[in-house]
């Protein structure tokens, strides 16, 4: 059975640069896909065409059980739209927007006016419910933002890069509450830039990559094709860096990778700490004297640049 | 889902961001009464209207005249409104909601109609104080007056739809203020506005008589019982209510009917 949200084939181009380039997507019902890519990947087109606002050049989505192409308006009811492009109106208070944008929902000008007020507090914006949205901070701006986005409670949910800019207090604070809408069922397609957000909200993660899906799996499957644990040395002066890779190599499992500005070197290795210990030992023996060590599992960081020789945020179209 | 209710609730929220800055509206009524103040006073003992040099007579040909002018200007007003919508990332906002189509732009143009009227208001008690004096010519009564009015607000509304279309397609609304500004300048004197235009060469003479911003001019003189009146044979000339009303409801339906198009495919 398809997903609330499935996409298939999706192709947009604008000019010469392919946005999408054969797009598939399935998030099944009350989970959530983050979808991860580098600045100009395609990310935000992919929502601007789910979210039916971009017609794709071919392809064809479904959402919450509507075709996305056929009846745009009937999806309209049942998404709400979070993030970078959706905006609050800054000469309104918070109170005026929500209550507009549940007018403009349909509701009757009475419920649209309860909801507000119900959203305003859920959201810790009570107190300032009577200003204009101008005078709210970064982190107030986007909790409005997205209490406009669930004034319908919808069934389906999409944010777009949700906490770009925002300082990590705030950031927490939005997680959690993309965690409660989630635990009441919601589906959710996120966008971020950010491996950990995506690592820490998302069931499944589709990496994505000049308007391709590069890879597609849980935050583990994902990391597991990384690789398993790595042992990471940082020697003190450089002149140790060949004698730690001559020790890491005969330890670990696998190549051995050196970073000469960083003087960080490492080695795929199995056996976890014990084998660390070793490490330490030998090194010691020989007199190369470190920094840092330590036991890494690959982060998503370390995913994205298997995957596309360049790290999240450095992408270059657009 | 109605268009009507819809427009309305855009069009309150464009009423109270209106009130939250209150300085454009301000500003907008600088400009006309400016205008009003140097064409009486600078122009006004040098112009010929008709056979006559006096400047009562220039001063009552003339409001008609700033008063279709000051209506059409504002098509900036909605096309920066609009324009800035698109930069704010709200028409997104508006775009992913199960609204009526129409009804962004319509509630917009519905907002400057008010903002237009308040104008029009102010505009009318500056022009009496200078010295405007409906009847002056012709004679007169409350009713024509207020169709006159009228005919003013439809011309402003239409060129509203004019600016929601530039709005929709600029990228920033600085753009869309002057891109809503400079062509105004040429069609609102190319025309019977503030010379008379029967003194004016025969190709431009005839561009003005046609002009439709010149029938709504004709129109409010008849109207209002202003000295002035174009004699030419032109049919706008000739009938200028009919073809006041008539320009206007065509500016609105292909106006509108682009706008709309384009607002369906707008992208920030």
């Amino acid at each position: 059975m398809p997903g609330a949200i499935h996409a298939e084939g999706l192709v947009k181009t604008f000019g010469d640069v392919k946005a999408l380039d054969g797009v598939d997507l399935d998030v099944p019902e009350g989970t959530v896909l983050g979808l991860l890519g580098p600045n100009g990947a395609g990310k935000t087109t992919a929502v601007r065409v789910l979210t039916t606002l971009l017609r794709p050049d071919s392809g064809t989505a479904v959402v919450a059980g509507v075709d996305v192409l056929q009846n745009p308006n009937e999806v309209r009811r049942s998404i709400g739209l979070s993030g970078q492009f959706a905006a609050v109106d800054e000469y309104l208070t918070g109170r005026e927007n929500l209550q507009m944008v549940g007018q403009l929902y349909q509701m009757g000008a009475r419920e649209a006016k309860a909801r507000a007020s119900e959203l305003l507090e859920r959201f810790s914006l009570a107190d300032a419910a009577d200003r204009t949205a101008k005078t709210y901070s970064g982190g107030m701006r986007r909790r409005l933002d997205l209490a406009a986005a669930l004034v319908v409670s919808p069934p389906v949910m999409f944010m777009d890069e949700p906490t770009t800019g925002l300082d990590p207090r705030n950031r927490q604070a939005l997680w959690e509450v993309i965690q409660e809408l989630v635990a009441g069922g919601t589906t959710l397609l996120l966008t971020t830039q950010y491996l950990e957000e995506a690592d820490h909200l998302a069931h499944d993660i589709c990496v994505i990559d000049r308007g391709r899906v590069i890879a597609r799996g849980t935050s583990d499957q994902l990391k597991a094709r990384t690789g398993g644990e790595r042992v990471e040395v940082v020697v003190h002066e450089r002149e140790g860096i060949a004698a730690a890779e001559e020790v890491l190599r005969v330890l670990g499992k696998g190549e051995t990778a050196v970073q000469e500005h960083t003087r960080k070197v490492t080695v795929p290795v199995v056996g976890g700490a014990k084998l660390l210990a070793e490490v330490i030992r030998e090194l010691d023996t020989r007199g190369v004297e470190i920094d840092d060590i330590g036991l890494r599992r690959p982060t998503l960081d370390d995913v994205f640049i298997s995957l596309t020789g360049h790290g999240a945020g450095k992408g270059e179209a657009k | 889902m109605s268009t009507m209710s819809d427009s309305l609730v855009i069009a309150r929220r464009n009423l109270i961001r209106m009130t939250r800055i209150p300085e454009m509206v301000l500003f907008g009524l600088v400009q006309p009464v400016m205008f009003v103040v140097l064409f009486t006073y600078v122009f006004g003992g040098s112009m010929k209207i008709g056979n006559s040099t006096d400047p009562d007579v220039y001063k009552n040909f003339l409001m008609a005249g700033i008063f279709a002018q000051t209506v059409t200007f504002a098509t900036a007003g909605a096309g920066a409104g609009i324009a800035e919508d698109m930069h704010k990332g709200l028409i997104d906002r508006f775009r992913s909601l199960p609204m009526a189509r129409g009804a962004v732009l319509t509630g917009r143009t519905f907002a400057d109609l008010v903002q237009t009227t308040l104008t029009l208001v102010v505009l009318a008690v500056v022009a009496l104080i200078v010295g405007w004096r409906p009847g002056f010519a012709d004679s007169t009564n409350v009713g024509k007056i207020l169709g006159g009015f009228a005919l003013l607000l439809l011309l402003g509304y239409a060129f509203t739809w004019i600016g929601a279309l530039i709005g929709l397609s600029v990228r920033t609304p600085e753009a869309a203020t002057s891109g809503g500004l400079i062509w105004l300048f040429p069609v609102t004197f190319i025309s019977n506005a503030f010379v008379d235009s029967s003194q004016m060469t025969p190709w431009l003479r005839h561009i003005a008589e046609w002009n439709p911003f010149s029938a709504t001019v004709q129109a409010c003189r008849r109207l209002f019982g202003d000295p002035g009146l174009s004699q030419s044979g032109a049919w706008p000339m000739q009938h200028p209510v009919w073809a006041s009303l008539i320009y206007s409801a065509l500016i609105i339906v292909v106006f509108r009917t682009l706008a709309v198009r384009k607002y369906r495919s707008a992208t920030a």
